[in-house]
């Protein structure tokens, strides 16, 4: 048997033993991960919108800053929310660096640029059609903002995805942040490149084929949602 | 807030210094349907948005309720020629022009399925408003802006590309909205139905409104060289099917 079929043999083994460290990694990386894209749900969909409807000086300039933040490199958001949590910086004092939670910030940060921008140019587009009766209706600024992101709401599971996406394939913040400790901050990710790098193959294709398996999963329900949303609602 | 008489005086209206309303002169009193006719590019839906405040006029005053009277903050409504439909029930859509009125919930609700049963759309409450037909929309749009209880409706060419039926039903709940108490205000390309619906006609040519007359002396004896010329360019199309 070559190496690469009996490392992929090793791996799919540690899958059908639900193996404990590779539960644990995969564990995590849905927490922090998940927690970053409701974060990044609540914060980025409802600035997207609002950048959308309206109306004020600088409109163009932020959109075009949101749109240039969806490709901010990860290290980069790393060192930052490294520098802001580091023991001397402003929020030192919380102690949140090297812990799950600082991943969530990092992660949050990287998903809201993103989420906005989709949502901004989704929500634009309906606000084109729709301005004058809402107006018209009197409706306020607030009301068109909620009343357009529940109509585009079908639509923007594109823009949750895209979130979901990058926080789960994001390595570069996440090690920086957490410090990939064993049983505390590593995430499937963070967990692949270092056993990569120690040579033990067989955890990292486990690690890849799950994170692949699940962000899959995720895409083809989002899928079917759609497709009996759009059936349904139109 | 009073809204009649509404009086428009030299409203003019001209982005990129191009003129679509080249001071429009209009006075309309409490009740009844006015139809707005006149050719493509004549100003008409521009003049509908700019009584609604859509469209910030660049010159002229439209005073409401008398002399000096201001734009008031409720009491006017329009529906479009393609009305907003949500992804959401049909009954959802008829109440949302009460949510900014402040009506709760479940009175939001009661008042709806009220206002559908009278648009002959009850059976469809639950259905997604985007399954209606063209004209099924009309009638829930103009359901939606009925359930305000309107002083003033603006109608932007509400029965375009509908079939005659639809447009039957469409027609019918304009006059029982009229006969409700609301002061209509219309757009139309269709001479057939400016007969059967309007009290008065505003014939509109170049941004200006260039006569106001009842439907009877507009079709009857036109004043103005346009309008008589509008008129003979449709009427041989209309007659010929009326005698068919």
């Amino acid at each position: 048997m070559s190496a690469f079929a009996a490392t992929f043999s090793d791996a799919l083994s540690l899958l059908a033993h639900f193996d404990h460290s590779v539960l644990e990694i995969v564990a995590l990386s849905l927490q922090v991960s998940g927690a970053a894209v409701v974060l990044g749900t609540l914060i980025g969909l409802p600035l997207g919108a609002c950048i959308a409807v309206g109306r004020f000086p600088g409109k163009t300039t932020l959109s075009v800053l949101i749109n240039g933040m969806m490709g901010l490199p990860s290290v980069v958001v790393g060192v930052v929310v490294y520098l802001i949590l580091s023991r001397s910086g402003p929020f030192g004092a919380l102690g949140m660096l090297y812990s799950p939670a600082a991943m969530v910030v990092a992660q949050t940060l990287l998903v809201v640029p993103l989420m906005a921008a989709i949502t901004r140019q989704v929500v634009e587009d309906v606000w084109a059609r729709y301005a004058e009766e809402l107006q018209v209706m009197r409706f306020s600024w607030w009301d068109s903002v909620t009343t357009l992101l529940h109509d585009c709401r079908h639509s923007l599971v594109v823009a949750v995805l895209a979130g979901l996406g990058r926080a789960m394939s994001e390595v570069g913040a996440v090690m920086i942040v957490g410090g990939n400790i064993d049983g505390a901050t590593r995430v499937m990710t963070t967990a692949i490149a270092l056993e990569t790098s120690k040579g033990d193959l067989a955890l990292a294709i486990a690690l890849g084929v799950v994170l692949i398996v699940i962000i899959l999963a995720l895409n083809a329900l989002a899928y079917v949602l759609r497709q009996w949303a759009m059936r349904r609602f139109g | 807030m009073p809204i009649f008489p509404l009086s428009i005086h030299d409203l003019r209206f001209a982005p990129d210094g191009r003129e679509v309303l080249a001071g429009v002169d209009l006075e309309l009193g409490e009740e009844g349907i006015t139809l707005v006719l006149g050719p493509n590019g004549a100003g008409k839906s521009v003049l509908l948005r700019t009584i609604c405040g859509l469209i910030e006029p660049s010159a002229g005053r439209m005073a409401w309720g008398g002399a000096g009277g201001s734009r008031p903050q409720q009491g006017v409504m329009m529906v479009f020629q393609r009305p907003m439909m949500l992804r959401m029930s049909v009954l959802d859509n008829v109440v949302l022009g009460l949510k900014p009125l402040g009506v709760a919930g479940a009175e939001r609700r009661r008042r709806g399925v009220e206002m559908l049963e009278r648009v002959g759309l009850a059976d469809r409450a639950g259905d997604s408003a985007r399954q209606l037909s063209g004209g099924e929309q009309q009638r829930l749009a103009l359901a939606r802006a009925w359930l305000t209880k309107p002083r003033l409706l603006l109608l932007d060419e509400p029965t375009a590309s509908l079939d005659p039926s639809a447009s039957a039903a469409v027609e019918r709940i304009i006059r029982e909205i009229r006969t409700d108490g609301t002061r209509i205000l219309m757009v139309t390309h269709n001479l057939g139905q400016a007969t059967r619906l309007g009290d008065d006609i505003v014939f509109m040519a170049g941004g200006r409104v260039c006569e106001h007359t009842p439907v009877r002396a507009f079709f009857a004896r036109p004043r103005s060289e346009e309008a008589r010329l509008f008129i003979q360019g449709e009427l041989p199309w209309r007659m010929r099917f009326q005698g068919a």
